[in-house]
């Protein structure tokens, strides 16, 4: 590869994009403006639903059957079997409470049965008895704990889990990110690629030394680091505007957003590695986007999905960078907690720019 | 545009005078060149000696600069090129004239190695192209876009730097005269500014050949003879051209060499005058219809042609005295020598821009 050619590509291609300043707004202006929605139409109380985690510990598949979400409900008082209580299956236990501290939960419950069957059994207080997990201070807990404590069947153990709230914006602030990089890296090179193919910008390239890898480093390398600036500059905003929750590191933060940036990009690269029609790109770069936008927990958990989402959304690259970037910020991960996130996102690069070179045609 | 055009020494050509079509005579473009009348035998060119090599005239010497074999080439069914063979001497410009869709581009692009064809070979020096081929060759694509959002300063920088040396872009901006619009987006050239900075890109590599495909399509008159006239003082500086053109007035002010090329097939090459002298040795002198008194006799060869009638005449003092002397009424006179245009529509029974 020649440095030099590819120095000035990307050199060529960044003034492109500063330039082009119509299309530069949408990356400043649109997640901003999103984040600022969700903050505003989320910053009340939750909807009125309940939602509550039940021990399960003997479903090994996540997320756990209904059948033993059931059997392990049965178990449960009353109260907390009607319908206006979701309740959603955990197999584990710390799982679940990092979700009661972050007030993604209102109440964890367990049957001792259920806890000696996790092998917990120090909080057994008889064989029909409940623990439950609350977080002091939510108040959709203690309206949950009044209503046990008025049914009062069981023998009842409390445990307090105390964490800081979790607001639906500080959850979904990295899903805003992640989505901004997703779809300004497809589009954004994507569109490029097929353009400059059509109108002749690519054979004009070809006719130079220049190779389909040069090319391609130096349309990625240009708009990863536009991309990268975006992306500081807009959670700079969010976060000197909402306070945002940030229990990790924010270089851990950084490399996630490099790899996730790098996978994205490079996705675009192979898919628009030999089309030349702006509608057939438009097609499949949706077909791939929508997808993501749905299944990678941009907007929602999809802790209580069917597993083969679950098993599809663990495909998709923004999946794992907005995993990664989630655990950073309100679980406090450290890098090797994300490690295998970051792997899967470097694999997703590397092996997306080398086939797109290799599949790579000018015309 | 006067400025005397070094032609290479045409190819001695079999002289063979015929009669022109019955549609001869095109727009009236006043020849310059020196075409003597010569009488020779009559020999149907109706079916010229289409896609054979005749290029007797070079023997034992140096392999040609460029030498195209056999190219054939398809598109699914069409046949876009079909066994083109032509040879390219260093220093020349060599033009590729023929109608729109008549095989020029495609042909200009396997040269170029932009193009794989179907079949045939291009040779550089006698021997295949190597990947260093590339970069001793300056493009100019008939419709190429520039990046997105770039100054043609940028452009030139960005293509200077793809080349382990290239030619100061000082230089290249004085010779194709940029310096007005170099900070200008170039997204927003006119079309005469937009061809000139692309023939800047293609000489960027201060290259060994220059190819260029319909480089004056769509220009105005103006900027037209202006980028003739670069052209011209490239081809000064000792770069052999390849170009294409639909236009006759560029094919003969610009090139030595020509291969006239309709439906994927050569059908005649040579030196502009020579293959003006080959196919014509007469002169063209035409009249209104309504001058020539019905049933007049006159002894010179002549046909009606719409309005008008046309006289071939290889003496041209001897049929105005003719003409002078007949009750014709010569205010419509007109003498013309047959152009590039007028071979192409007796060669191929078309014109050349339909």
């Amino acid at each position: 590869m020649n440095l030099g050619i590819v120095r000035a590509l990307t050199f060529a291609r960044s003034i492109g994009y500063w330039r082009d300043k119509g299309s530069l707004m949408w990356s400043f202006v649109v997640p901003p403006v999103l984040i600022v929605c969700m903050a505003l139409a989320f910053s009340g109380e939750d909807p009125a639903v309940f939602r509550i985690g039940v021990l399960t510990p003997t479903a090994i598949t996540v997320p756990v059957s209904e059948a033993a979400l059931a059997a392990e409900s049965r178990a449960l008082p009353e109260v907390l079997q009607q319908p206006f209580i979701e309740r959603i299956g955990y197999p584990d236990l710390e799982t679940a409470l990092t979700r009661v501290r972050h007030h993604q939960l209102d109440l964890m419950v367990a049957s001792n049965s259920a806890l000696a069957g996790a092998g917990l059994a120090e909080n057994r207080n008889g064989d029909a008895g409940i623990t439950y997990w609350i977080n002091p201070g939510a108040r959709r807990g203690e309206a949950l704990e009044a209503l046990l404590a008025a049914s009062s069947d069981p023998a009842l153990t409390k445990v307090a889990v105390s964490g800081q709230r979790v607001r639906y914006v500080d959850w979904v602030v990295p899903g805003i990110l992640g989505m901004n990089l997703m779809f300004s890296g497809l589009f954004g090179v994507g569109y490029i690629i097929v353009r400059y193919r059509k109108n002749g910008v690519l054979k004009r390239l070809s006719a130079t030394p220049v190779r389909p890898v040069e090319f391609l480093t130096a349309q990625l390398v240009s708009r990863f680091m536009i991309m990268l600036i975006v992306a500081v500059s807009v959670y700079t905003a969010a976060n000197l505007t909402l306070d945002l929750l940030m229990l990790g590191s924010y270089w851990t933060l950084a490399l996630i957003a490099v790899c996730g940036n790098l996978a994205l990009i490079s996705l675009a690269l192979v898919i628009t590695a030999r089309i030349r029609s702006d509608e057939l790109a438009g097609g499949l770069l949706n077909l791939v986007s929508l997808p993501m936008l749905l299944l990678s927990e941009v907007w929602f958990s999809l802790d209580a999905v069917p597993r083969w989402m679950q098993q599809l959304s663990q495909m998709l690259p923004l999946t794992h960078l907005v995993q990664a970037a989630r655990k950073v910020m309100v679980e406090g991960a450290s890098l090797a907690d994300v490690s295998h996130h970051l792997v899967i996102l470097l694999g997703i690069a590397l092996v997306c720019t080398l086939t797109a070179a290799r599949i790579f045609r000018w015309e | 545009m006067s400025r005397p055009i070094d032609k290479t020494e045409p190819p001695k050509a079999t002289a063979s005078a015929l009669e022109p079509g019955p549609e001869a005579g095109g727009e009236p473009v006043p020849a310059d060149k020196d075409t003597p009348g010569r009488s020779a035998v009559a020999e149907s060119a109706a079916t010229p000696s289409s896609a054979s090599l005749s290029r007797g005239e070079r023997r034992g010497a140096a392999p040609p600069l460029l030498e195209v074999r056999h190219l054939h080439q398809r598109f699914g069914d069409v046949v876009a090129v079909e066994d083109v063979s032509f040879a390219i001497e260093k220093g020349v410009c060599f033009g590729l004239l023929g109608p729109n869709g008549a095989g020029k581009s495609t042909t200009i692009e396997i040269i170029e190695g932009i193009r794989k064809p179907t079949r045939g070979e291009v040779l550089y020096r006698g021997a295949p192209r190597d990947a260093g081929f590339k970069r001793r060759i300056g493009i100019q694509f008939q419709a190429t876009a520039l990046m997105d959002f770039l100054t043609v300063h940028d452009t030139l920088r960005t293509f200077a730097a793809m080349y382990p040396s290239p030619r100061p872009l000082k230089e290249l901006i004085a010779i194709c005269e940029l310096e007005a619009f170099l900070d200008r987006d170039v997204a927003k050239l006119s079309g005469g500014q937009r061809q000139r900075c692309l023939l800047a890109l293609a000489l960027v590599n201060d290259p060994e050949i220059l190819f260029l495909d319909e480089p004056t399509t769509g220009l105005d008159p103006q900027s037209r003879r202006n980028l003739w006239r670069l052209i011209d003082e490239i081809r000064a500086e000792g770069r052999t051209i390849v170009l294409t053109t639909h236009y006759m007035e560029e094919a003969e002010l610009l090139c030595d060499m020509l291969a006239i090329i309709d439906g994927g097939r050569i059908i005649e090459q040579g030196a502009p005058a020579a293959l003006l002298e080959k196919h014509y040795g007469h002169t063209l002198v035409t009249l209104d219809r309504t001058a020539w008194p019905a049933g007049m006799p006159f002894s010179e060869p002549h046909h009606f042609e719409d309005d008008t009638v046309v006289i071939e005449t290889r003496n041209v003092p001897a049929t105005l005295s003719a003409l002078a002397a007949s009750p014709a009424a010569l205010d419509s006179l007109r003498v013309k020598r047959p152009t590039l245009e007028d071979l192409f529509i007796k060669l191929t029974g078309h014109r050349l821009r339909e």
